[in-house]
């Protein structure tokens, strides 16, 4: 079915979110990057929501303090410092990631901001150790042209990325803090996306800007996107953490669906004329009607001490088990907010008991035991009683929100492009000065400088390497793609070998050595120069590049005159290639015999495939041509 | 600098006050064809007039820059957030009863997200309602003493620091707490285990290593676990109380003449020197580390003897000094010198001469050691046996900065000279320990 996104009213909005390849963190000197293995330095703490004079509190974190809410950080001591451990203030603003942001600014031809203020932005999953991020608006008012359509950014921010997640037992959350304090850009958009595809393309476009600048860090979890998703009469959904740009289409084709699934299930309660003051936070203990059961979870769950706590959801039996979008039923909705406000594995509804292995005799008593009728649903859930009676509360709460249609939250992107619940959306950010860190002031000098240096756009640079170099589109792309386009450039004008030449191999070569292993990160760009340039004296052959580059990817240090040398690469001079055809002339009297001129294909292919990389294919087919054509003539 | 709009000068205030704008107020500045609306912040009062500090509708604060074309507008006046506490908890009957006396650093605070400003929050119930598990340990009374940055404190506060606290105990209470900024919390913690003799109950300095605007703040643990110490501990001495690791485990409570602040920025900064602590709190449940404690009796009478004589001096040897230092000392009317010498308790021999006058001008002149960790020996190397027989006074394993505040109160509670240095050698407060174990040496950093 095609959907006619426009009348629906989609908006969708990005905020792209960039790791920039700096030297140190934002605001101290630790190595940018991630570790593996056990952590070095484990310490626990306490997040305690902070009072504000507007008189919000977030209501997820706040219930996760209550529940006594503890995070335990892991660190290596190259990755974190006290900084990010929060021993520490933290130090100045990393000027080479204020320079990158405010390049991405210009380019994006947005306003950098007069003086920056470093704000603390409360945030208490503890994702951050402060309980707090620090972030900046650098640029505001800024516009990119994707496709002829202008796409406003509302802010480009400079941040420091939050500390990565490892897991969850109960009420005991584990982070991993080498992420922490990693520079991060954050490019808002306005919400003037309308189709799935779209806000792809946009994505796509930013994320090329992104990386012309070659300052930003490359693979997976270097990029993330949130998406902001609403359509008439929906409601303002926002998804965070699309890894994937190729994914966003699908993650808004889905959300799409399943706004408009929720939609259809509010019309059908509305037909069913259920009311809110219907849905009651009645529990009953039904563990006995279960003692026999012969379902495993259900059992399991009594042999280690559970309570079975059952609620009754009135008219909305059939329901639980409509499909929103692929692999997410409505009654995994409520799943969702079971497992986040009550920490419980999931919930059982009577639309799927039977599956389960849960008896006929014992739906019934169980629709008995909570007062159901054939038209009303009953969710179990089995735990502890304060942490079942927690996760029924937020089932009950789900199904109230169902009777007004989408419910605005936060969830999060799986890989596949669909979404499980996060949490409630976030009140208005509370953010307060970063006392720690003085302002910055931005001066025409300082842009002007940055401005003489901007990378030129990616689009401009593509039609420029096609039109002076004669590649191919394809190839320009794949070049830009792969960030080799200045050192193809380079290479051009310092060696005689051809574009097409260069182009090929820092590209499909490369990308084909890589496949097998070879780490061509390891070469620098004055060994891959050079390579071209002995190719270019015809110190060796074009075909022997792939050997070049595996031997020196092996032997650090060295250069290509060494590789070829090492190798035997070195080309034959006529002389030595005359000698060496007339002893495979030699070898093959009988075929020639045979075949006359018609050997020549046969050892042309022997010869080579012996000489690859020693001899040009031109000049052996000649000398070979010249002394098969005295053979059969003397 | 203009009082209506704190940190704005020359042409930013002039257009501001032309704007008829006020701080919180939503302005609008249009400048090169953009425009800009936010509410108006304060400014810091030592950045220049030329820019304006807008929060803008994101909650991110920009400063632009204002040139004589620059616009600035008054949009309108935004109504002040009330601020609303959360109703205080049900108050629990039974409980002992703690007054937290304030001295300066904030017991809690809340934000002002609108401006950014970081308020004190004061009275008890405020407290209740923002630290609520105090509730379940005491009933509190709290009182303001003085509202001062811990480095501005003088001998002057300790001793409103100590009669209020023995007033307070006269009342009846069963514990006190002081919360004090860090810098200085050793010296006061010391000059109260000084002035505060025959305590009935536990005196409790409390303090935050991470401000209390911030979600991670120490200050709310730290102030539950002083809190609990005041309420229940065996012991009735001046004591420290901060978090032992960087982690929000366990709270360590510190003997007040043997607690120094060893590092600039950690959780755990505050450490016991040369001794072990006297207990650790873990969950509200204390662990007693040691035997060697005064303990609690409410029948005890409190002997106050708060007085000091600023008159006396902590003077740091480095390679070099200059002799003539201590001669300025003297020439000035000081009474007292507390050296931190090298080592075993070591200066230069070109200090001998002055040093030797300072006492002959009836100076007291002490040793003690800048090592931080180990006890001052000065018989082991000639310069120490000179020293001690010019008539340096060794003051064994008492840190330098206790020894300084006992030098001030020891001048201030004697009629002479010897009665002073007998009073100087005296252990009051437990500020010299006998023994030194292996344990107590290393200058622990633990990781959580």
């Amino acid at each position: 079915m095609k959907i006619d996104y426009h009348a629906l009213g989609l908006k969708v909005g990005l905020e792209c979110h960039q790791q920039l390849a700096t030297r140190g963190k934002l605001f101290c000197n630790c190595k940018p990057h991630l570790f593996k293995g056990e952590p070095e330095i484990i310490f626990l703490r306490r997040l305690r929501p902070t009072q504000s004079e507007l008189g919000q509190v977030d209501p997820a974190a706040f219930f996760e303090f209550q529940k006594g809410m503890k995070i335990l950080y892991e660190a290596d001591a190259e990755t974190s410092c006290l900084v990010e451990m929060d021993e520490e203030p933290p130090h100045d603003l990393n000027r080479e990631a204020l320079d990158v942001s405010l390049t991405i600014a210009l380019m994006m031809n947005a306003k950098p901001v007069d003086e920056i203020y470093v704000m603390r932005k409360i945030v208490i999953d503890g994702s951050n150790t402060t309980g707090f991020q620090r972030t900046c608006v650098v640029a505001v008012d800024g516009s990119i042209n994707v496709d002829g359509k202008n796409v406003p950014i509302q802010h480009i921010c400079l941040e420091e990325d939050a500390a990565r997640k490892m897991g969850e037992e109960g009420f005991l959350i584990r982070y991993r803090i080498d992420r922490l304090g990693i520079p991060l850009v954050e490019i808002t958009t306005g919400p003037v996306m309308n189709t799935p595809e779209e806000a792809e393309r946009v994505a796509l476009a930013i994320g090329k800007i992104l990386r012309s600048t070659r300052r930003v860090k490359r693979g997976i979890g270097t990029i993330r996107q949130d998406l902001n998703i609403s359509i008439r009469d929906g409601a303002l959904v926002e998804i965070k953490g699309v890894q994937e740009l190729e994914l966003i289409s699908k993650v808004v084709e889905y959300e799409v669906q399943r706004q408009l699934s929720l939609l259809k299930i509010r019309d059908e309660l509305r037909q069913r004329d259920l009311r809110e003051d219907e849905l009651k936070e009645r529990f009953v203990d039904v563990t006995s009607v279960f003692r026999e059961t012969q379902c495993q979870i259900l059992q399991r769950a009594i042999s280690q001490g559970k309570i079975i706590l059952a609620v009754k959801l009135p008219k909305i039996a059939g329901l639980l088990a409509f499909e929103l979008t692929p692999g997410l039923r409505f009654g995994g909705e409520l799943a969702d907010r079971a497992r986040f406000w009550g920490r419980v594995g999931g919930i059982l509804h009577t639309d799927e008991l039977k599956s389960y292995g849960v008896s006929d005799k014992e739906i019934s008593e169980l629709r008995r035991s909570a007062g159901a009728g054939e038209e009303d649903a009953v969710v179990i859930v089995a735990d502890k009683i304060e942490n079942a009676s927690d996760a029924l509360k937020a089932v009950v709460e789900r199904v109230r929100e169902a009777i007004n249609g989408v419910p605005e939250e936060t969830r999060a992107a799986n890989p596949d492009g669909t979404t499980r619940y996060m949490r409630p959306r976030p009140g208005a950010a509370r953010m307060y000065p970063e006392t720690d860190v003085p302002p910055i002031k931005i001066t025409g000098e300082h842009l002007e400088r940055l401005r003489a240096q901007l990378p030129e756009p990616p689009g401009d640079k593509i039609k420029r390497l096609m039109s002076s170099y004669g590649l191919n589109e394809k190839l320009a792309r794949q070049l830009l793609d792969m960030e080799y386009d200045n050192l193809f450039e380079v290479a051009v004008k310092e060696t005689n070998v051809t574009p097409t030449v260069v182009a090929a191999t820092l590209t499909e070569t490369f990308k084909a050595l890589k496949r097998e292993g070879v780490k061509i990160e390891n070469l620098t760009e004055e060994q891959i120069v050079e390579i071209f340039k002995i190719v270019g004296l015809e110190k060796t052959s074009k075909e022997s590049i792939p050997e070049i580059v595996r031997w020196l990817t092996k032997h650090e240090g060295s250069n290509p005159m060494e590789a070829i040398k090492e190798l035997g690469l070195t080309m034959l001079s006529e002389e030595e290639l005359k000698s060496l055809i007339e002893e495979y002339l030699d070898k093959n009297k009988d075929l020639i015999a045979e075949k006359k001129l018609g050997a020549l294909g046969g050892l042309i292919g022997i010869i080579m495939k012996d000489l690859r990389g020693k001899a040009k294919p031109e000049l052996v087919n000649k000398i070979l041509r010249e002394k098969l054509a005295e053979r059969l003539s003397g | 600098m203009s009082e209506r709009l704190p940190g704005y000068r020359g042409l930013a205030l002039k257009m501001l006050l032309e704007a008829g704008a006020d701080i919180g107020d939503l302005i609008r500045v249009v400048k090169d064809n953009v425009v800009l609306e936010g509410v108006l912040i304060p400014r810091s009062e030592y950045s220049d007039d030329k820019h304006i500090v807008i929060k803008s509708r994101s909650g991110y604060n920009i400063g632009v820059e204002v040139t004589p074309a620059t616009k600035v507008e008054r949009v309108r006046t935004e109504l002040k957030p009330l601020f609303v506490p959360p109703p205080p908890p049900e108050q629990r009957t039974g409980l002992p009863k703690v007054t937290i006396l304030s001295t300066g650093g904030t017991i809690a605070s809340r934000v002002d997200y609108r401006t950014g400003a970081v308020r004190p929050v004061i009275s008890a119930s405020d407290l209740y309602s923002i630290v609520p598990e105090l509730s379940d340990i005491a009933v509190i009374d709290a009182e303001i003493l003085f509202s001062i940055f811990s480095e501005d404190l003088t001998p002057k506060n300790w001793s409103a620091m100590a009669r209020a606290v023995a007033d307070h105990i006269s009342r009846g209470i069963d514990g006190v707490v002081v919360t004090h900024g860090t810098d200085t919390m050793g010296y006061s913690a010391a000059a109260l285990s000084f002035a505060l003799q025959k305590l009935p109950v536990p005196v409790v300095f409390v303090g935050a290593q991470r401000s209390e605007d911030r979600p991670s703040s120490d200050a709310p643990m730290n102030l539950i676990g002083a809190v609990y110490a005041a309420s229940s501990a065996p012991f009735a001495e001046v004591t420290v109380a901060m978090h032992e690791t960087p982690s929000d485990e366990a709270i360590i409570i510190h003997r007040g003449t043997k607690v120094r602040k060893c590092h600039t920025s950690r959780r755990d900064a505050f450490k016991t020197v040369n001794s072990k602590p006297l207990a650790r709190i873990v969950n509200n449940k204390i662990f007693i580390l040691t035997n060697n404690y005064q303990p609690r009796d409410l029948e005890r009478k409190i002997i106050l003897k708060p007085e000091f004589d600023e008159r006396a001096a902590l003077i740091k040897f480095y390679p070099g000094m200059n002799p003539k230092i201590i001669d300025w000392y003297v020439s000035e009317g000081y009474r007292g010198i507390v050296l931190e010498g090298t080592g075993l308790g070591h200066v230069r021999r070109e200090c001998f001469p002055a040093i030797k006058g300072a006492i002959d001008a009836d100076v007291i002149v002490a040793m003690t050691s800048q090592c931080i960790w180990g006890r001052v020996n000065m018989n082991v190397y000639s310069n120490g046996r000179d020293l001690l027989s010019i008539g340096v006074i060794p003051l064994d394993d008492m840190l330098a900065e206790t020894a300084l505040v006992k030098m001030m109160w020891c001048l201030a509670q004697s009629k002479s000279i010897d009665e002073a240095k007998n009073l100087l050698i005296t252990n009051i407060a437990n500020e010299f320990s006998d023994r030194t174990v292996e344990h107590f040496e290393p200058p622990k950093f633990s990781m959580g």
